[in-house]
């Protein structure tokens, strides 16, 4: 009986079939790949380059004092201060990776209990919440997040919870609207009738259709968090030197990006490529995962 | 419809009550003290509580709110700690600049990302379309800066097309106008490829063209008007976005609007300047959203207000 007025997709017979119809769509297998190599190398990063982050090595500069371009010895050059540039970008890789899924994570968990509070509950709650929820999309985002990160002493946590602070509010929204007709179903009074407790039926019957959109937005969400986080390091609000992140090096670099494009280009192209990744992929999952979506190709 | 106006106009009104009284709470809570950067390192213990008198930054915060609240609905932004001028003067003297951006910014979105999306529509499957929708993907995924340090790079450094930076000819608002709208032009392509889709997909459409009419014709006259329409609406809301990246673009391109006037206050903690370019960014923002919500119907004729 409690599962009769369900739809057929119930959340547990979702990942294997969803999985493999991810795996025949290039676009979302070139998005993995990317991230595969993003994570690889920020784990592996000390077995996969001789040299230390901050190492400020004597060959590093020219005789003139200027950054390397590529080279044999240093694949992707050096930056102004004689540091390997593949060590930093490896190294600020971590850097992205842990804010994009920290960061990210906290503001889907915020999004998730507000947006599904206020949904299931309505009421004076659900209307404070949502009306809260609006205020916050009147903000210019990245100028509430640049004021907050700018005014706290800078570090890696206050840019987590800054971006936390700005990010959740997407999430809300879109959970909101879908518990608000979720809590309205047939299944959801018969299970209230058989006198299940809002606990239950929140944790056992709306928690987990929210499954799939919960996926899509936390996938989409870490894109646009990496994005953040390199936009507040490249204005020097963000992750501090010496700690590598791709924003802060360019944010270290750009002085002398003219004569040295090569320190932005690659930091860029890393950060272009992880968000492309995440987009991608949260892309092929909204599709994979939405049954209204399916065979619209 | 006049009702609807009036209750909207109410509701924005209160959103915008409410990004002011969040904006100064952060400003007043948080652990800055923009009066010891007014009065400089070497101010004495004294100098610095007279400054703190004097910009009535001793009082309660109950009081301050009211006082700033109070000169808001007056339209006085109040005055900036460190330039000495009224807050409204110094951002209507930059605001045209950043209008001008903006327009830049959509024309160039609108251009690059509808024609991107009819191409990608009609061609729908092929590999014209895949590569379309894979430029439109970077574009959305590139972050500002970077582009905007590209193009400098290789318009206005190596090829000397463009000038570096600065304002004032149309040849200065072509590089940052095109940073901006990169990033639209990928959410517009997006858009309007799906929007065509389903136009392409109309009866209508079938019977234009099972009368005989021409291909070109029926997408010109037919299938492109109605496409279109819906992402006009989607201009109010992309102003959200506009006034996120502003701050950052001006800066790449040294471009004189509300911007990088932000950037500047925000470095040297000039909290009225901060609360009035955060106050017009949301003005434009719920505005934004509202003429979205307003145009609607008349695109639509099936949708009504209420």
């Amino acid at each position: 009986m409690t599962k009769a007025g369900a739809p057929e997709i119930s959340a547990e017979t979702l990942p294997p079939s969803a999985l493999s119809r991810l795996a025949h769509r290039k676009m979302a297998l070139v998005g993995i790949s990317l991230i595969l190599i993003a994570f690889l190398g920020a784990v592996f990063a000390p077995w996969l380059t001789p040299y230390s982050p901050n190492d400020q090595m004597f060959d590093g500069l020219t005789l003139e004092g200027a950054p390397i371009g590529p080279s044999a010895t240093f694949v992707l050059g050096t930056d102004l201060l004689g540091r390997d540039l593949l060590t930093r970008i490896l190294y600020g890789a971590r850097t992205s990776l842990l804010i994009g899924v920290v960061a990210n994570g906290i503001a889907l968990v915020i999004g998730t209990v507000v947006g599904v509070t206020a949904g299931y509950f309505r009421g004076w709650v659900g209307g404070v919440l949502m009306r809260f929820t609006d205020l916050m999309m009147a903000f210019p985002a990245l100028l509430l997040a640049i004021t907050l990160a700018a005014i706290f002493q800078p570090s890696l946590w206050i840019v987590v919870m800054v971006i936390a602070t700005v990010n959740w509010v997407q999430a809300a929204r879109v959970l909101y609207t879908e518990t608000t007709s979720l809590a309205e179903r047939e299944f959801i009074a018969a299970e209230r009738t058989l006198g299940a407790g809002n606990l239950r039926i929140l944790f056992r019957h709306i928690l987990p259709h929210l499954v799939p959109t919960i996926i899509v937005w936390g996938t989409l969400g870490i894109s646009t968090t990496v994005l953040l986080e390199a936009t507040l390091s490249y204005l020097g609000i963000g992750v501090q030197p010496p700690t590598p992140s791709w924003g802060n090096i360019i944010f270290e670099n750009q002085t002398y990006f003219q004569a040295a494009p090569w320190l932005v280009f690659f930091p860029g192209a890393a950060i272009l490529m992880l968000a492309l990744a995440f987009n991608l992929v949260g892309d092929a999952l909204r599709d994979v995962l939405d049954p209204t979506q399916r065979g619209s190709e | 419809m006049a009702g609807y106006l009036l209750q909207r106009l109410f509701q924005s009104a209160l959103i915008l009550l409410g990004v002011s009284l969040v904006t100064f709470f952060l400003l007043y809570a948080l652990p800055a003290d923009p009066v010891r950067q007014i009065a400089g390192r070497s101010a004495t213990a004294q100098t610095v509580e007279n400054i703190r008198q004097q910009l009535g930054l001793d009082q309660p915060f109950v009081v301050q709110y009211w006082r700033y609240l109070t000169g808001l609905v007056q339209g006085d932004l109040g005055r900036s700690y460190l330039q000495k001028s009224q807050v409204s003067e110094l951002i209507a003297a930059r605001l045209p600049a950043s209008l001008l951006l903006m327009v830049g910014a959509i024309v160039f979105e609108l251009v690059l990302g509808l024609t991107m999306g009819v191409i990608a529509a009609l061609r729908r499957g092929s590999a014209t379309d895949q590569t379309l929708m894979i430029v439109s993907f970077i574009g959305v995924s590139a972050p500002q800066f970077v582009v905007g340090l590209l193009l400098l790079y290789v318009f206005a450094v190596q090829l000397g097309w463009f000038p570096i930076g600065g304002y004032g000819t149309f040849s200065h608002l072509v590089l940052p106008a095109a940073t901006m709208g990169i990033l639209g032009s990928g959410w517009y392509s997006r858009m309007m490829r799906s929007s065509m889709i389903e136009v392409l997909r109309q009866d209508y459409i079938r019977t234009a063209r099972a009368k005989g009419l021409a291909r070109y014709r029926v997408i010109l006259r037919h299938a492109l008007p109605n496409a279109i329409l819906p992402i006009i609406a989607m201009i109010g809301i992309d102003v959200g976005i506009f006034m996120g990246g502003i701050v950052v673009v001006e800066s790449v391109f040294g471009w004189p609007g509300i911007g990088q006037l932000a950037w500047q206050a925000i470095q040297r903690i000039d909290i009225p300047i901060i609360m009035g370019v955060t106050l017009v960014s949301a003005c434009a923002i719920v505005l934004g959203n509202l003429l979205a919500d307003l145009v609607t119907p008349f695109i639509d004729p099936r949708i009504r207000l209420r």
